[in-house]
């Protein structure tokens, strides 16, 4: 379980306030322009975390998505005359309580994590972001009642948000992924407000206010493209967030039912064999998660300096 | 500052409001307790004897004005399921849970501060790598395989300490050695959070350029780590500490889960199964209000450190 990462967003904000710095040239509408993004890209990729980061990613899709292709278990028939066996030739990872070959199970399970992970970002992301947007655009008492009502959320421990939703909502993937998006918007709602604030006093949006743009244009052809760097940020730490809630709720019984798995169910069926030597059933998808979630964990940290032009001082 | 206060009180009341609407509305989605408590013998009569003996048949609005009534008095309801009012399991469970969450944060804190700085300063040097390198891994596990891992270590390898928190009525402190665990999880998650903070916020304020002048006026390095930098860093992590309390609460509540500990993460997990709406609203209402205040706490604590904030609202 990760506890979030509302904090280290804060702490950008506080010194974009302090410094006034900004990745994205002054003025003008979010395009490409080649140099700009070329540099952050290539600030980006001289950080060795990032390549580890994106590396492992990529092999854990590929592992996942990929692997059943090439390495064929079938995960359909439950055989318990092989239950619980070590690993060998034929089962490199062992096999699990109904006779599942492990390792097959593994990349079943990567996949539902990875899906639920990715698609729960981007709804949160999405939902957050245009709320933040809204509410720093227009301000005074509508901001007010949306920012209130994003702190009574956060408020409230988002694992009891997380049970009371997934208890209402069943426990299909679309509505694990629902309940999980639910949760997470807040905080990108929070940052993209912020960033609001800080942009919308900026002279190319008054500009283009004196040129008789309306509020929607300037909501969604400058002010979002300009605060693409710090969703792309936060996004990419709210797939490993997902990745660990996906894991809690399986821990808890709120998540799919079999036969589908993912990591976190494998894990919380892994508990019942702790006092006795499964170490198979164990570590395996543990380490699956950590790798995974470290790994976006990098990717983010990366992407958050290299757009943080000030900190390229060092 | 006090005009900062008040503002900001107010504002937690709004929000402490916003709480108990939302939960009270998320409370209604769930289910209906009239056929939770009446099991097999809901026959029409019994249910709308009950639903009136609930009073369950008032418009929604009403119902919630009078359960913030009776909240105001400390009336937080009945629990059917356990057989007592939720006022009273809570009190039996809230010190356990504060002892854990308050133990554990208080550890991190006293933990995370000097390993920060110490980060900091030997920044891109191996150590820094080795405790970034801890800091990740241990902030991505999730806690639940943590405490797995901790109760296979300590537990069934060595030996050395108990795999369950003490269960014994009332008692937390029989076993003592059996508290270590769980805090030691718990402490180790926030921990990875909290130095992460710390070491960004040290690092955003060496590069500043009142850094600079004074290394220009010949100060000291370990005056000006200890007296600016320092000083300076330790304010945004206050309000971060703050806003990462519903987090750690969150992670208490899966501790709890895995140590079996008699706090209120476990009576709120254990209500979720039994559909035990009472108690669901209470310890939902009542964690939620309490992070307010916690977060209005650092919050003023962070006006008290740093005046600019007090003319921003």
């Amino acid at each position: 379980m990760s506890l979030g990462e509302p904090g280290l967003k804060a702490l950008d904000l506080v010194a974009a306030g302090v410094a006034g710095g900004d990745a994205l040239p002054e003025g003008g509408e979010g395009y490409k322009s080649g140099s700009v993004y070329r540099m952050i890209l290539a600030v980006f990729l001289e950080n060795r975390m990032a390549i580890v980061g994106v590396g492992v990613v990529v092999f854990m899709i590929l592992f996942s998505f990929l692997g059943p292709v090439i390495y064929h278990t079938q995960q359909v028939f439950a055989n318990p005359n092989i239950s619980l066996d070590a690993p060998s030739l034929a089962h490199p990872l062992g096999t699990d309580g109904l006779g599942y070959d492990n390792l097959g199970r593994l990349m079943l399970g990567g996949q539902t994590s990875l899906e639920v992970g990715l698609a729960a970002a981007v709804i949160a992301v999405t939902v957050g972001a245009v709320w933040g947007a809204i509410a720093g655009l227009v301000g005074g008492f509508v901001d007010a009642v949306m920012m209130r009502i994003v702190d009574a959320l956060l408020a409230i421990p988002f694992l009891f948000l997380l049970i009371l939703l997934g208890t209402i909502f069943g426990t299909s993937i679309l509505e694990l992924i629902i309940v999980i998006g639910l949760v997470s918007w807040l905080v990108p709602a929070r940052l993209v407000r912020g960033e609001t604030l800080s942009l919308r006093v900026r002279d190319y949006v008054q500009a283009v206010k004196v040129m008789g743009g309306g509020s929607r244009r300037i909501l969604f052809r400058h002010l979002i493209p300009n605060t693409m760097g710090t969703i792309v940020v936060n996004a990419t730490f709210q797939v490993a967030d997902a990745i660990t809630f996906v894991a809690a709720l399986s821990y808890l019984g709120l998540g799919i039912p079999p036969p589908a798995t993912n990591w976190g169910g494998q894990l919380s069926d892994g508990v019942t064999y702790i006092f006795d030597g499964y170490w198979w059933l164990i570590y395996p998808a543990g380490i699956a998660i950590v790798l995974v979630v470290v790994a976006f964990n990098f990717i983010g940290d990366s992407l958050r300096d290299a757009l943080e032009v000030r900190l390229q001082q060092r | 500052m006090i005009g900062y206060i008040v503002r900001r009180a107010g504002q937690a009341i709004i929000v402490m409001i916003g709480v108990t609407i939302i939960t009270f509305i998320l409370l209604h989605m769930i289910g209906n307790p009239v056929n939770v408590i009446l099991g097999t013998h809901h026959s029409p009569a019994n249910v709308r004897a009950l639903t009136i003996q609930l009073g369950l048949n008032k418009p929604l609005p009403q119902q919630y004005l009078i359960w913030v009534w009776n909240l105001l008095h400390f009336n937080l309801g009945w629990s059917y399921r356990q057989n007592d009012s939720v006022a009273s399991l809570l009190a039996q469970r809230l010190p356990n849970t504060l002892l854990l969450v308050g133990t554990s944060t208080v550890l991190a804190i006293v933990i995370a501060v000097p390993l920060g700085i110490m980060q900091a300063v030997r920044r891109n040097k191996p150590d820094d790598y080795v405790f970034t390198g801890f800091s990740f891994v241990f902030y991505a596990m999730p806690i639940f395989w943590l405490g797995l891992l901790l109760i296979i270590l300590f537990s069934s390898l060595l030996n050395w300490l108990p795999p369950e928190a003490p269960q014994s009525q009332g008692n937390l402190f029989s076993q003592l050695n059996a508290l270590i665990l769980p805090v030691v999880a718990l402490t180790l998650v926030t921990l990875a959070l909290f130095s992460r903070y710390m070491r960004s916020s040290m690092l955003e304020n060496m590069v500043q350029d009142y850094v600079r002048t004074a290394k220009a006026k010949g100060v000291s390095d370990r005056a000006i780590l200890f007296k600016h930098v320092l000083r300076n860093a330790l304010i945004p992590v206050i309000t971060l500490i703050g806003l990462s309390l519903p987090g750690i609460v969150a992670g208490a509540v899966i501790t709890e889960n895995v140590f079996n500990y008699p706090g209120m993460g476990l009576l709120f997990i254990q209500a979720a199964d039994n559909e035990d709406f009472p108690v669901l609203l209470g310890v939902t209402v009542v964690v939620g209000i309490a992070t307010v205040l916690g977060s209005l706490i650092a919050d003023i604590l962070y006006a008290v450190a740093d005046p600019r904030i007090r003319y921003v609202s």
